[in-house]
């Protein structure tokens, strides 16, 4: 039993449904896992051992009564702190909502329930998922489980989703949800050697997920491979009427019809990603991609996404914009962190409780995404930003009248050492260079992991479909994933 | 005439525009389900949309834009096909989101018109004022100051009830017309249904924009006086404001534009801000709702769902009712009126087995006249009286087939206002059933003649006025119940 916790979502499930071992053993094992290594990692705000065995318990009763099991049934989960759980701590990992206890269950969260997962905890992520290293929570960095041959530097797990893709990678998650605005799904899970998916824009509902820019916010998963990936996304999408920008469509089964054989697919590769001093390491990575494609049967077209270098800073003006409207609720008034200074009237409380509770990162965002949208900016920022947004759309469009799925790196380099980049939001920003502008087109997309670089440390792929083209990217997943072979773990030293 | 405000330095026109805010009749809000009743307890009517917790989205209520574009059909408006929500941004304890979601860029509705009747006395002379749009927006929750001694409480049961925000041209120049405009919108509204109209509950208030210039010179700067909450107190405004204005100008200042409050008790206006201190908004879509797209057969159900309209229904009184233009006015002017007299109508002229126009005219002489005067009496209105429609067509029948006078109807009346009982019922306990017995009439007419007989010699000799005495004192004999047509034929034959 002593390996439980090695499983992924398929392996617990199968595992249980065929009685190797029960639900509540497998929530047991990662429940120790969680104690064992939280107060080192740090992956975790809060921990749930008792609702992961409750749901255990539940499966475990389920299945000796004979009735049918979910498609995560008995599988211990971690859920980022950005999806409201009902009666749990729900923090954004900001202090201003420390203590806040919601009275609703995110639709995303019960929908996973409701297929059988159980949840280990809360985890960790930059502050209003603000951030791509996870150095912006207000309750400390996340540790990535990974470290560079020969050095005992402390690693990013990537983020916003740091605390999921350290708590997946470590094996103290079977798997973990996500959140992806411009790329903090697939950028962790590149940074930890597991794969992640954001799916297209509107297929898993944002109803109960702290909101950072809604217009791109997406939930996503994050597990060992794609098999598991499919899975869970299965479970976590789906249309509901209390997200107005919801997808209305059917969710396909798509990890029954995975398949890595890629016969008469086309592969786009966009040349602007091709950027000037592009990491030796990812550039390899990219050309083994090409060729894993190339052996499932795959076309490679060599193609251009003109607007990609308008990507970024269209993303830091639209993403900022509605960030600071969203986060305006954040007031000390109805629930959160109140600072209420002897003498203060309304707007002192407002700004002592807002300059209390919110990281300087989210400040930032906040002063930046209020510039862009005051009077005499709004039409020179804000509208341009639309509009270039649009056009990076048609690039898009463009491309894939000629191909069916986009292969880039998923960032440009493998995780750096904690603080290496704290100091500078531009360089920090450039991490989600290759992963914006999928983002800003509302597309699915997947990191999987491909190899080590030279210092040891995972790399992901990056992969682009058409609109609700899930199964598309999935399966040139599953075709890199079976070539590349990858099945380095981090060495336990925590 | 128009109006002009008479200055120390010469003649000074006054400019109005008016931005009304009414809140639309729907069960539940603008973006959540939460109820919309009025006068609940504080924070009872409050889903977690409306408080604005942590990832909690807005779902639009397609009956509240159902009922904004049948208000802008109504005033033949142009329907936007396309519209789109905005958000509003600003820090206020009663907007929980931190923005109100509202309709900058693209409402709902565009130009539409308003045909009002400045002055009552004159209901043929009409004006038309431009309506500029409609759109549709959240209202904010309410503060609450007189809980605590050092704290103000937040009641958030309006917190997010749809509003529609319908904002006039500056077509308006004088208090008269302000007003004229105000009631007559609110007939609309009443009618389609699409808002309640009451104003001393803030379902119904108007954003006053007042400015000043002299005669062919081009528009002054105008003052914005919010939230003025009657017909009564836009006109007072209107007149405090424009004089204000005059005021200030002739003293060689200058009108800043600001936003002003009225104070109902003194009847003038103070600022409350300056432009300086306005707040940028920054407005940007609203990221959490799509375009709002209405299709062809949407706005055809909403086109063929709206009644017969205020100045329609007039029309049809004045021409194929034959009533006068004055009671065509008076029971159009609000749809509950005008629903009903159409029921009093149709049952009088049932019951008398007439055309109902044959009988309109009576009918509505008897509707504005005899019940709203003795409602009036009552200190009651036509929403709180006792009588229906239906006891109405009774009594107008009773008098219609000569069963009770005109004068014994009034009576009636009084004694149905007191009991709520049915006319018919009165009349039979009462004894009132009016005598056509030409013998009774005759012996009353003979014993007045006898009593009298110096007033018959003075008609006699010529002073025919005295006919008028004899019909009175016959009348008064019996009790009011003698046939007024027989009581006058007995009387000429005698005399």
């Amino acid at each position: 039993m002593a390996d439980l916790t090695d499983l992924g979502i398929a392996a617990i499930r199968d595992g249980v449904a065929k009685g190797d071992f029960t639900a509540t053993e497998v929530a047991g094992a990662f429940n120790a896992a969680v104690a064992e290594a939280n107060p080192t990692l740090n992956a975790f705000i809060v921990t749930t051992p008792d609702h992961a065995l409750a749901a255990a318990a539940k499966v475990d009763a389920a299945r000796a009564a004979g009735q049918p099991l979910g498609p995560l049934a008995g599988v211990p989960i971690g859920m980022k702190d950005l999806f409201a759980t009902q009666g749990v701590q729900t923090t954004a990992a900001s202090h201003i909502l420390e203590g806040f206890i919601p009275q609703y269950e995110s639709t995303v969260s019960q929908k996973l329930w409701d297929a059988g997962a159980g949840m280990l905890g809360k985890l960790n992520l930059d502050q209003f998922a603000m951030g791509s290293s996870n150095e912006t929570s207000a309750f400390g960095d996340v540790i990535s489980p990974w470290r560079a041959t020969g050095d005992t530097a402390a690693r990013a797990p990537g983020g916003s989703s740091g605390g999921s893709s350290a708590a997946v990678a470590a094996r103290i998650a079977a798997a973990a949800t996500g959140t992806d605005t411009g790329g903090s799904i697939r950028q962790p899970a590149a940074f930890t050697g597991i794969s992640g998916i954001k799916p297209t824009y509107g297929r898993c509902s944002r109803w109960g997920i702290v909101a950072f820019a809604s217009s791109l916010d997406q939930a996503g998963a994050m597990a060992h491979d794609v098999t598991d990936c499919a899975i869970m996304l299965g479970a976590m999408a789906g249309f509901d009427a209390r997200d107005s920008t919801s997808l209305d469509l059917p969710v396909p089964a798509w990890a029954d019809q995975l398949s890595d054989n890629l016969t008469g697919l086309k592969v786009g590769i966009p040349r602007e990603y091709r950027i000037d001093g592009l990491n030796a390491d990812v550039a390899r990575s990219w050309d083994d991609g090409i060729a894993w494609l190339k052996d499932a049967g795959a076309q490679v077209v060599d193609i251009s996404l003109p607007h990609t270098k308008y990507a970024l800073p269209t993303y830091y003006i639209i993403a900022p914009a509605e960030a600071s409207s969203n986060l305006a609720r954040y007031d000390g008034v109805r629930y959160g962190l109140r600072e209420l200074p002897d003498g203060a009237g309304l707007q002192d409380m407002y700004a002592a409780t807002r300059a209390a509770g919110f990281g300087a990162e989210v400040k930032r965002r906040i002063l930046i995404g209020t510039y862009v949208l005051s009077a005499g900016y709004y039409d020179a920022y804000y509208t341009q930003a639309q509009k270039v947004r649009t056009l990076i759309a048609r690039d898009f469009e463009h491309a894939f009248r000629e191909v069916d799925v986009i292969l880039t790196p998923t960032a440009p380099t493998s995780a750096f050492a904690l603080g290496k980049k704290s100091d500078d939001p531009l360089e920090m920003y450039l991490n989600d260079v290759f992963s914006v502008p999928a983002s800003l087109a509302g597309l699915p997309a997947m990191s999987v992991p491909c190899g080590l670089d030279r210092s040891g440390l995972p790399l992901g792929l990056h992969l682009i479909g058409r609109p609700f083209d899930e199964q598309g990217v999935l399966n040139a997943g599953l075709a890199i994933e079976r070539r590349a072979g990858f099945s380095a773990k981090p060495a336990k030293w925590w | 005439m128009s109006y002009r405000i008479e200055g120390a330095t010469g003649e000074w026109e006054v400019v109005i525009g008016l931005e009304v805010h009414a809140q639309i009749s729907t069960e539940a809000k603008l973006f959540s389900g939460a109820a919309t009743a009025f006068g609940a307890e504080p924070n009872t009517q409050v889903s977690l949309v409306d408080a604005a917790m942590p990832g909690m989205l807005p779902v639009l209520n397609r009956e509240c834009i159902r009922q904004a574009v049948r208000t802008g059909l109504a005033i033949d408006a142009q329907i936007n096909q396309w519209s789109r929500f905005d958000r509003k941004n600003y820090f206020y304890a009663d907007l929980p989101q931190g923005y109100q979601i509202s309709q900058l860029y693209h409402p709902i509705v565009g130009e539409g018109a308003i045909e009002i009747v400045p002055d009552d006395k004159h209901p043929d002379q009409t004006k038309v004022i431009g309506v500029e749009r409609i759109h549709v927006e959240q209202d904010a929750g309410k503060l609450m100051h007189d809980q605590h001694p050092t704290m103000s409480y937040v009641d958030l049961n309006r917190s997010g009830v749809a509003l529609m925000e319908i904002v006039s041209k500056p077509d308006m120049t004088s208090p008269a017309e302000a007003g004229a405009y105000l009631a007559k919108l609110r007939t609309i509204l009443r009618y389609v249904g699409s808002c309640d109209g009451n104003m001393d509950q803030g379902s119904m208030r108007a954003d006053v924009n007042v400015s000043v210039r002299r005669a062919g010179e081009p528009l002054g700067t105008r003052t914005e006086t919010k939230n003025v909450n009657s017909v009564r107190f836009v006109m007072a405004t209107v007149e405090y404001e424009a004089s204000r204005q005059v005021d200030v100008l002739e003293a060689g200042g200058k009108i800043v534009q600001e936003t002003r409050l009225f104070d109902p008790d003194s009847g003038t206006t103070r600022s409350m801000r300056s432009k300086e201190d306005a707040h940028d908004y920054r407005y940007f879509p609203d990221p959490d709702l799509l375009p709002l797209i209405l299709t062809d057969e949407f706005v055809e159900e909403c086109r063929a769902s709206l009644p017969e309209l205020p100045d329609a229904k007039r029309k049809r009184y004045e021409t194929a009712l034959g009533l006068s233009a004055y009671n065509a006015g008076v029971l159009t002017a609000d749809a509950d009126t005008a629903r009903w007299f159409e029921r009093l109508l149709t049952d009088s002229a049932r019951r008398q087995g007439k055309a109902e126009s044959e009988v309109a005219r009576a009918t509505s002489n008897w509707l504005t006249s005899e019940l709203f005067g003795a409602l009036n009496k009552h200190g009651r209105t036509l929403s709180d009286s006792p009588i229906s429609p239906e006891a109405g067509g009774e009594l107008l029948a009773l008098v219609g087939d000569g069963t009770i006078s005109g004068s014994i109807a009034k009576q009636v009346l009084e004694k149905m206002l007191e009991t709520g009982d049915a006319p018919g019922v009165i009349v039979e306990r009462e004894g009132l059933t009016q005598t056509s017995d030409t013998g009774a009439i005759e012996a009353a007419v003979d014993a007045i003649l006898a009593a009298n007989a110096d007033k018959v010699a003075q008609y006699r000799a010529g002073k025919e006025a005295l006919f008028g005495f004899f019909v009175g004192q016959t009348m008064k004999a019996m009790q009011g119940k003698g046939n007024p047509q027989l009581v006058n034929q007995v009387l000429k034959a005698r005399l």
